[in-house]
Formats: structure tokens, C-alpha cells, sequence
């Protein structure tokens, strides 16, 4: 069995933690971290990697061109 | 184009200064007493011998800005008009002063202030001279006395204008621009390519950043005030630098005299016949004809003030270039003003009588 | 078949763009200014126009757009941009000349400037960011500010009568004949993102082939501005704004 599944890479320190990438995620595997970066902003993370779908949605959305987003075909 | 000898109005040679020196583009707006340049320019049709662009715009904020851009993507751009018009461009003026960008505009000066009078005046010196618009800027002001002069500015300005990326001025007014003499149409130059401007003056053009280079940008904008410091004085040296090299002016027989007449313009001319007239009774009179109103020749001044009794600065204004004779002189020389006003182009009795008054019946 | 996402080039579905520059942008979080950027980087890049493009910035929170999109730029006077642009594409007609402007620059000071760029059928495309505001000094009325919407300069919230009515600026501009192309969009959602840069797309072809003006307006939020979160001011933009600035082409000359 195969499925699809993306890969979410965050560049923290880019991040303005605004949260939109965190409400326009369908799977809702986004959230702000509790820590924050060297400019002060809680950023982005990936909470649960393994149900990333890499639609690619949360990168579209960013402002801050923070999101870098791979997808593959992977065993299941 | 040949060269040929006409005889022309001071606005319409400027069209064809501008189509003979290679300008790329003319963006203008109709006013009184300069709209002959852009008719002309109209009648002329260059867009399709020589290429060049020319435009009607919306109004003078819109011509100015068109130049701005013209001038930032690296191409001989100029506007004319006349002075509530010149108010308008002086944000403009400001910018491309700003941001070193070479442009030439005409001012066919007519009486003020506000809407004023449609007659000439000289009432644009201080605009001209001291600013304008906004900030710590000068440009670069050639004042014409001649059709001919008018015509040879046009070149002379682009050329100062891009060996200082500065915008020049042509401070004229309704007398030159709308008289009619006998004129030299040089032989047209071909417009400048890219590669002759970067080579005279560097690579700071926009018009898409070639593989070559990294992106240009120009701005006027520096948000950290020390940033801003250093393009203030990047901007006092090359001021400098023109105040050095660029003075130009003309003296008629100041050699012996005992009192010189300051002109310039069509004011010039006619003082050039008081010179002539007080001679005729005696009295020793000079005139210095400043070319340039800034960079202003008080070398000069300075010079002849050691040895003359007096100086009349005659100006179809108020009074404004009298305080620039006066600051040459440091005090070595008395200065006196005379000029009429409104649009009234003072006779040469008038200023004799004015020389008199103030200095020879003293 | 691998049994984790490999991070190689042929598995890559999105990634700043190239031509998007490392420069941290100076917007506040969640502005739309930077998705706009972005789409706007990567029509270049696919159209092959990093060679052959000109920006023009306002005045205006973009006013250092210049710092983040990797091709040459003109700094505009405020409200001036398309008075530059109409220069630079008259002396430069096979290049891709573009303004960036908001509101207030383009529809308050700019309206002269902007309407007649239209009316002579400039080729040029303007990318018009609305969100109601006066971003940088401070959050005042717009012209597009919404009746009843509180801002700086109208802290009882904007009343006709005092202030007179949102401008729709597109609606206008559809009415020119140089305007072949007015499309309002926004960036609020990824779908909306694809639109929005289908839009741009078309607009800088437009330029290219010369057939008039081309405005893209995108409203926008300005959360700092509007004082919402940046997830809230997408709401309340879907919620008030998108209905008296409602999304879709205006026109266009090209359909037929």
C-alpha cells in the first residue's frame, strides 16, 4: 500500500508566528510554539509530521515565505 | 538635421534643441508663455525620425513624475513650463534631487504670485535658486539671454545635468521665450545608447537588472537618519564640486567702471543699453551677466567690489538676486536694487534714472 | 518506495520563491503585503521576466517593496507611481513595467495620475492593495475606508456626511477605454492565493502584449490597523469588506 504524505519545514527565525498558516491548514497539524524566536515571535511548528497531507496550504498563505513543502509517494 | 540658421521664438527652438541634442523624451502641460514648446515638439513628430518620446500629461505633477521616471530608467528626459507650473513640479524637483537624477526643465517664467499674470517676470529666482521644494537641494540654473542661448542651454543642460546627476534648470522668461531672433540649429546628435550612459556615468539606471548586475534601486528614502546624513553630504560635495567648475558669466565693460549693473536674462539685455547710454554721458558703467544663477559668480562680485563705487542689481522681481550680489560683495561695496514688476519689463531710461537715484547723483 | 518524505528537488512543492530576496520583510505579521510579493516574484520567475521588469513603490507601507523582490525598482513619489511608469514603459516598451500601491497612495493622492495612466491605455499593470486604511501613518481613513469603520481619523466610525463614501476605484477604472483589464482578489486562503496569482499573470501578459492597462486589485487586511489578530482580520474582511468589495473581474477586454 502506498499513500501521499508531505513534509514540513518551518524556517523559525523567519517566522512571525501570525498564525496563518495554523488556520489555513486542513489537517490541522500546525501551532505556535510556547517558546519564542530571536526576534520575539512564537513561530510556527509542525505538531503531528505523520498526518502532513503537503497540500502546500499553509506555505501559500505565509507572508513571511517561512515554509518549505515536500511530498512524495511513501509505503504505508 | 543640418545645421541651419532661422529665425525662431525662444519656446519654439527649445523643441528643436531638444530633437537636435538626442533627448529621449519631453513631458509637458500646457501654460502660458511656454506652450509653444510642446506644440512645436507636436509638429514636429519626432517619435518618428529620431524616436524621441513626447507627451501631453494630465498636469505638471503628472510631467515632472513622467520625468522622474524617464530619468530613472536612464534616458535625456525634460519638461517645460511656466511658473504656478513650476510650483507644482518642485515635489518632483525635490525627488530627483533626491535621488541624483539628471533631467533638464525649462521655466518660462511669467509674474506672480499665485495664478499672477501671464506677462514675464523674473519673480523665480529664489524658487530657482534657494529650493523650491523640499530639503537640502540645489539645482543646477542656466539663465538664457538670447533665443540662441535658449537653444544652446538645452544641450549644455543635459550635459551638466549628467555629469553631475542633477536636475538643471533653464530659468528664462516670457520676453525670451515668446521673442523672435535669428538662431544656429546644430546639426542633430543621435540619441545616447545604454552603454554611453553607463559609460559616462555609471551603471544606476533601471531598466531591468541584466544578468551583468545586481538590481538597481533608486530612491530618494533613507530611514536611518546617519544614512540620510551621508547622502546630505555626499550632495553638499558635489555642490561643491559644481560651485568649482561650473560658474559661468559674461562682464561688458566692467573693466574701468565705477559702477556695474548685476542682470540677467532679458533684464541683461537691456541693461546692456543703460551701459551704453550712461557711457554716452560720461559715467562709467559696467554690467556683470550672471549665466548661471547657481552655481552664482560671486568670485566675481567679490572682485569687482574692491574697486567700484556701487552695484545695481536690476530684476524684473522684488528683489531676490540683490541678497546673493550683496553676500558676494561681503560688504565691500554698496548694492542697491531696482526692478519693475507684475509683468512690466523695466526701459532702459528707467533703470539709468534708478542708477542715478541710488548711486551717480549721490 | 521510501517509507518517509525524502527532501529532494523532484518532492519539492513549495519553497520561498527565488526571487523573493533573504531581506526579513518589515510588514507586521500576517500582512498581506507579503503573500502579494511573493506572488508577484514567482510570475516573474515563470514568465522569465527577472531580466526585463521594473517595479515602481509607493509611498505607503510597500514603499520598501524595493528590498524584497529581486528586480529593479523606482522608488515613486506618493500617488505618482503610474505617472513614472507610463515614462518608463513609453521609453522602455519592451520591458515589464509594473506599480505597487495602496490605497491611500493610488486612490486618495494618486486618483489623477492613476485614472488618466488608464484612459491613455498605458501598458502597464498596477497591483492595487486595499484594505481600508492608512497602513503606515497609523491606521487613518481611506478613501475605501467602510461606512461605520472606526480608524484614526474617524474614531465614531466613518459617516458620510462628514466623510463622504468608500471609493470603489476598480468599478471606475473598468469604465476607461485604455483599461482592458480590472480583477479584484485576495489572498486570504490558499485557493484564493492560485486565483489571485492567475490574475497577476494575466495582467503582466497583458502589459507585454500591449493591450492597455491592466488593475489588479487585491483586498486586503491590515490587522494592526483594523486592531484584530491576523486569523480575525481575515474574517472580518470576508465578513464586511468582500461584500462591498466583492471579489471576481470587473473586466476584460480579452473575453470574449
Amino acid at each position: 500500500m502506498s499513500k501521499i504524505k508531505g513534509k514540513v519545514l518551518i524556517d523559525r527565525e523567519r517566522c512571525k508566528g501570525c498564525d496563518l498558516c495554523v488556520a489555513a491548514c486542513p489537517v490541522h497539524i500546525l501551532a505556535l510554539a510556547d517558546q519564542v524566536n530571536a526576534r520575539g515571535y512564537h513561530f510556527s511548528t509542525v505538531q503531528q509530521p505523520d498526518s502532513c497531507i503537503g497540500c502546500a496550504s499553509c506555505a501559500l498563505v505565509c507572508p513571511d515565505s517561512c515554509i518549505t513543502v515536500y511530498r512524495q509517494k511513501v509505503e504505508a | 538635421m543640418k545645421e541651419e540658421v532661422k529665425l525662431m521664438k525662444g519656446n519654439e527652438v527649445v523643441a528643436e534643441a531638444a530633437i537636435r541634442c538626442g533627448c529621449d523624451a519631453y513631458f509637458g502641460y500646457p501654460i502660458t508663455p511656454q506652450s509653444e514648446v510642446l506644440e512645436t515638439l507636436m509638429q514636429l513628430r519626432p517619435w518618428e525620425t529620431t524616436g524621441m518620446v513626447v507627451l501631453q500629461a494630465e498636469s505638471e505633477v503628472a510631467a515632472i513624475n513622467m520625468v522622474y521616471g524617464g530619468a530613472a530608467c536612464g534616458k535625456k528626459v525634460m519638461t517645460s513650463s511656466s511658473s504656478p507650473g513650476i510650483s507644482l513640479m518642485c515635489e518632483g524637483l525635490s525627488y530627483l534631487a533626491g535621488a541624483e537624477l539628471p533631467c533638464v526643465v525649462v521655466n518660462v517664467s511669467r509674474g506672480g504670485p499665485g495664478l499672477g499674470t501671464i506677462q514675464p517676470s523674473q519673480a523665480d529666482y529664489f524658487q530657482a535658486v534657494k529650493g523650491g521644494g523640499h530639503g537640502d537641494y540645489h539645482l543646477i540654473v542656466l539663465a538664457p539671454n538670447s533665443v540662441q542661448e535658449m537653444y544652446d542651454f538645452v544641450s549644455l543642460g543635459f550635459e551638466l545635468a549628467f555629469r553631475y546627476l542633477n536636475p538643471v534648470m533653464i530659468l528664462s522668461d516670457g520676453v525670451i521665450g515668446q521673442m523672435m531672433e535669428k538662431v544656429v540649429l546644430s546639426e542633430a546628435v543621435p540619441r545616447w545608447t545604454d552603454e554611453q550612459i553607463v559609460a559616462q556615468s555609471g551603471s544606476w539606471a533601471v531598466y531591468g537588472k541584466p544578468e551583468t548586475r545586481t538590481r538597481n534601486i533608486v530612491t530618494s528614502l533613507e530611514l536611518e537618519a546617519d544614512r540620510q546624513e551621508k547622502v546630505n553630504l555626499k550632495l553638499i560635495e558635489k555642490y561643491r564640486r559644481v560651485a568649482a567648475n561650473e560658474v559661468r558669466y559674461e562682464t561688458f565693460q566692467c573693466e574701468d567702471a565705477d559702477y556695474v549693473l548685476v542682470a540677467y536674462g532679458s533684464s541683461a539685455r537691456i541693461c546692456s543699453k543703460v551701459v551704453e547710454m550712461a557711457r554716452e554721458e560720461g559715467h562709467k558703467v559696467g554690467l556683470l551677466r550672471p549665466i548661471t544663477l547657481y552655481p552664482f559668480p560671486s568670485g566675481a562680485i567679490r572682485e569687482l567690489a574692491d574697486r567700484v563705487k556701487g552695484f545695481l542689481s536690476v530684476e524684473m522681481n522684488a528683489g531676490q538676486m540683490v541678497e546673493d550680489v550683496r553676500l558676494a560683495t561681503e560688504h565691500r561695496a554698496p548694492v542697491a536694487h531696482y526692478g519693475r514688476m507684475g509683468g512690466v519689463v523695466h526701459s532702459p531710461s528707467e533703470v539709468y534714472e534708478a542708477l542715478k537715484r541710488e548711486f551717480i547723483n549721490q | 518506495m521510501a517509507a518517509e518524505v525524502e527532501m529532494k528537488p523532484e518532492n519539492l512543492v513549495y519553497a520561498k520563491p527565488r526571487l523573493i530576496t533573504d531581506k526579513t520583510m518589515h510588514y507586521c505579521p500576517g500582512c498581506s503585503h507579503g503573500v502579494v510579493h511573493k506572488l508577484i516574484a514567482e510570475v516573474i520567475d515563470e514568465m522569465g521576466l527577472e531580466h526585463d521588469t521594473i517595479g515602481i513603490s509607493p509611498v505607503g507601507c510597500a514603499v520598501l517593496a524595493y528590498d524584497y523582490i529581486d528586480v529593479d525598482w523606482v522608488e515613486s513619489a506618493h500617488g505618482r507611481a503610474t505617472a513614472l511608469a507610463t515614462a518608463i514603459k513609453r521609453l522602455r516598451p519592451d520591458k515589464m513595467v509594473f506599480t505597487y500601491q495602496g490605497d491611500g497612495d493610488l486612490a486618495a493622492i494618486g486618483t489623477g495620475e492613476t485614472i488618466h495612466a488608464g484612459n491613455r491605455g498605458e501598458n502597464i499593470t498596477v497591483i492595487f492593495i486595499n484594505n481600508a486604511i492608512y497602513g503606515m501613518t497609523g491606521g487613518q481613513m481611506a478613501p475605501t475606508t467602510l461606512l461605520g469603520m472606526k480608524t484614526a481619523t474617524t474614531p465614531y466610525g466613518r459617516d458620510p456626511r462628514l466623510n463622504g463614501y468608500p471609493y470603489k476605484i476598480g468599478e471606475v477604472m473598468s469604465l476607461l477605454d485604455g483599461v482592458c483589464y480590472v480583477t479584484r482578489q485576495s489572498v486570504h486562503t490558499p485557493a484564493a492565493v492560485r486565483k489571485a496569482k492567475k490574475a497577476i499573470r494575466k495582467a503582466f501578459e497583458n502589459s507585454m502584449a500591449g493591450r492597455g492597462l491592466s488593475l489588479v486589485e487585491i483586498v486586503a487586511t491590515c490587522n494592526s490597523g483594523w486592531k484584530l489578530s491576523p486569523v480575525e482580520a481575515n474574517r472580518w474582511m470576508e465578513e464586511h469588506m468582500m461584500e462591498f468589495y466583492p471579489l471576481g473581474d470587473l473586466k476584460d477586454t480579452e473575453k470574449k
